[in-house]
């Protein structure tokens, strides 16, 4: 089969993963200058929600310094042709948060529940498409299933009216092999199309995404410059360019978006985005990547070792949203310490 | 039965009526389970009952009504269930204990604000994971004002029935109005997530709340001698990491296992509202008794 021509759709995700590096603290005018270029640009999708979807805002997660509302809006004054994406998690974010996001202009609910928990999304599909919304939906930390177990996931999402059903690496865990089997399940028993997302925990955002475009996922995220959770994410600019040498069609205009990571987006970066020795730990130990920062911060707080934190939240099987845990790690480390100390 | 004793139903024999079922026959003083109604006349909850000698019946809450003697009935079924069960139960004179989230009367946590609603014709459980925290925020509120308590609740995914999934909405939404309402936090905000890890985890809460003015010795007491009184109607109920104090935030952590009997030990979110309904029927009938009703 030839791939020539054939159609990619991307979703830009800076606004809303890429938040996670600037501990959600974009403002509208932020928003105004990286959405307006994306859109100049020509991406399908525009996500924006606090970095763990609507109504993330919180103590667990972090404040945002403007509201889910706000940042919405600011980009419905500039988005002409994308489509305004949000993420919801059932769970944290709800109904109201939905109909307050479509009076402000988004087009596409992303809903995401863990890779297991797929049937806590039937409500929020099913309201969002009789809101009138494309549904895309997200099987979170997809490396911790088999593939079988993830296509039987993704089949409850396809059920309940999913328009597309990701493969989401929320850990950056995933080597290509394990992309491979589980897009390529999911392409030969959905109807419906297959998406990826990949973290750069590992070093295999742009490879992994490639893998699972190979295997037929045909939406795929991405964000300016990788900004993101833990490493960051494939870089928008890079996936646009690498799928333009192989002659796929992604209807973004190359340097647009190489212009926009460069000159709107690399300035406003606070922190360098790396495969630091932590974000590394997070791939390794299967560790979702949004517990980057929240694990410097308890790390600090309780004077523990960044990495034995993340090492025993991998061994915890702890799930995306278990902030909490963190601290119940660091606190019960030092507990440990102390008690071994005076031993 | 005993006369110092009034008699109570059960409507819904599925695992939470099943599991308030021995816990009525188990603990409560002032009860005496007469009838378990459900609508399968395979119901495994209705054999259970049968084989404990309790009158059991699949003609649905019309078996109820026909018993005129029955004081107290426990919704154990689903809100739209109770929605039509409710007035039923009221013009018969009736006390309606609601776990499901139906709320048709006032949100009640037994160690907050059952003394203001004991003589209401119904009481709504809130949420399990309202149950879990309210009591903390409560505690909170007792000795300074709570701007905002946030709480995550973190159940097994094996412990989640179909009713909390397709209903996730209204379970977020309702478990944040009972830290406002009965909690009295000025703002209220939940979080509910599942985890399936092998083996199950059992039930385990965060509890923030930003407050002003902090009295931190006055807090941690409160807090303590919160916890106290929640393990009598709840053994499993503890603090797992004690109050940490970060300027304005409390945060606190709550562990409930459960009983370990009909449901499993990681079930802490079900044996926390099968465990407070019994509290709260025991004290409703203890005053029935107490007035000879």
């Amino acid at each position: 089969m030839s791939r020539f021509n054939e159609h990619i759709r991307i979703v830009d995700t800076t606004l809303r993963d890429g938040s996670h590096a600037v501990k959600h603290q974009f403002t509208p005018e932020d928003v105004k200058a990286i959405a307006s270029a994306l859109d100049e640009a020509g991406v399908y999708g525009i996500e924006i929600s606090h970095g763990d979807g609507l109504a993330g805002s919180s103590i667990q997660y972090g404040w945002a310094l403007y509201s889910d509302e706000e940042r919405l809006s600011a980009a419905k004054e500039v988005v002409k042709k994308s489509k305004i994406a949000v993420l919801l998690l059932p769970g944290i974010g709800t109904r109201k948060d939905l109909q307050r996001s479509i009076e402000r202009g988004a087009k596409i609910a992303r809903i995401a529940t863990h890779v297991t928990e797929a049937d806590i999304s039937e409500q929020h599909i099913k309201m969002s498409k009789d809101m009138g919304l494309e549904v895309m939906t997200f099987l979170m930390l997809s490396h911790m299933e088999s593939p079988s177990k993830v296509l039987e996931q993704a089949k409850l999402m396809e059920s309940y009216g999913a328009d597309v059903v990701y493969v989401v690496d929320s850990a950056g865990a995933m080597l290509p092999d394990d992309v491979r089997a589980r897009v390529s399940i999911l392409k030969e028993h959905l109807t419906v199309e297959v998406g990826f997302h990949a973290h750069e925990n590992l070093g295999l955002a742009i490879g992994n995404t490639l893998a699972a475009i190979k295997e037929g996922a045909t939406v795929i995220d991405g964000t300016l410059c990788s900004l993101g959770a833990g490493a960051g994410n494939a870089a928008t600019e890079v996936l646009v360019a690498v799928l333009e040498k192989l002659g796929y069609e992604t209807g973004v205009d190359l340097y647009k978006i190489m212009s926009t990571a460069e000159d709107i987006m690399r300035p406003r970066m606070s922190r360098p985005q790396i495969i630091d020795r932590a974000s590394l730990a997070l791939g390794y130990a299967g560790v979702y990547s949004s517990f980057l920062l929240h694990t410097y911060k308890a790390a600090e707080r309780f004077k523990v070792d960044p990495l034995d934190i993340l090492m025993e939240l991998g061994k915890r099987r702890v799930v995306g949203g278990q902030e909490d845990m963190i601290i119940d790690v660091a606190y019960e480390l030092t507990h440990t310490r102390t008690e071994t100390s005076t031993a | 039965m005993s006369e110092n004793r009034v008699n109570v139903a059960i409507i819904g024999p599925g695992n939470i009526g099943t599991d308030l079922m021995y816990k009525i026959l188990k603990y409560s003083k002032f009860m005496n389970l007469k009838i378990i109604v459900g609508i399968y006349s395979t119901s495994e909850g209705l054999k259970r009952a049968r084989d404990l000698g309790i009158e059991a019946s699949s003609e649905g809450i019309d078996a109820l009504l026909r018993d005129k003697s029955i004081k107290i009935a426990f919704e154990a079924t689903m809100a739209s269930a109770h929605l039509k069960n409710a007035p039923l139960l009221e013009r018969a004179g009736i006390r309606a204990i609601d776990l499901t989230p139906a709320a048709v009367g006032p949100y009640v946590c037994p160690v907050v604000n059952m003394d203001d609603n004991i003589n209401h014709p119904n009481i709504n459980l809130i949420t399990c994971g309202a149950q879990a925290t309210v009591p903390i925020v409560a505690a909170v509120s007792s000795v300074a004002k709570v701007k905002y308590a946030e709480i995550v609740a973190t159940i097994a995914s094996k412990s989640a029935g179909p009713g909390t999934r397709q209903n996730i909405d209204e379970f977020t939404q309702t478990t944040a109005r009972g830290l406002e309402v009965v909690g009295k936090a000025e703002k209220g905000k939940a979080i509910i997530i599942l985890n399936p890890a092998e083996p199950p985890i059992i039930m385990r809460n965060t509890i923030y709340t930003v407050v002003e003015e902090q009295n931190k010795d006055q807090i941690i007491a409160a807090i303590e001698k919160m916890v106290k009184k929640v393990k009598e109607y709840v053994p499993g109920y503890k603090l797992r990491v004690p109050p940490i104090f970060d300027e304005e935030k409390v945060t606190t952590m709550i562990e409930v296992e459960g009983e370990g009997a009909f449901l499993p030990k990681y079930a802490g979110n079900l044996d926390i509202e099968t465990s407070v309904a019994v509290a709260i029927g025991d004290r409703i009938a203890e005053k029935l008794v107490r007035e000879g009703v």
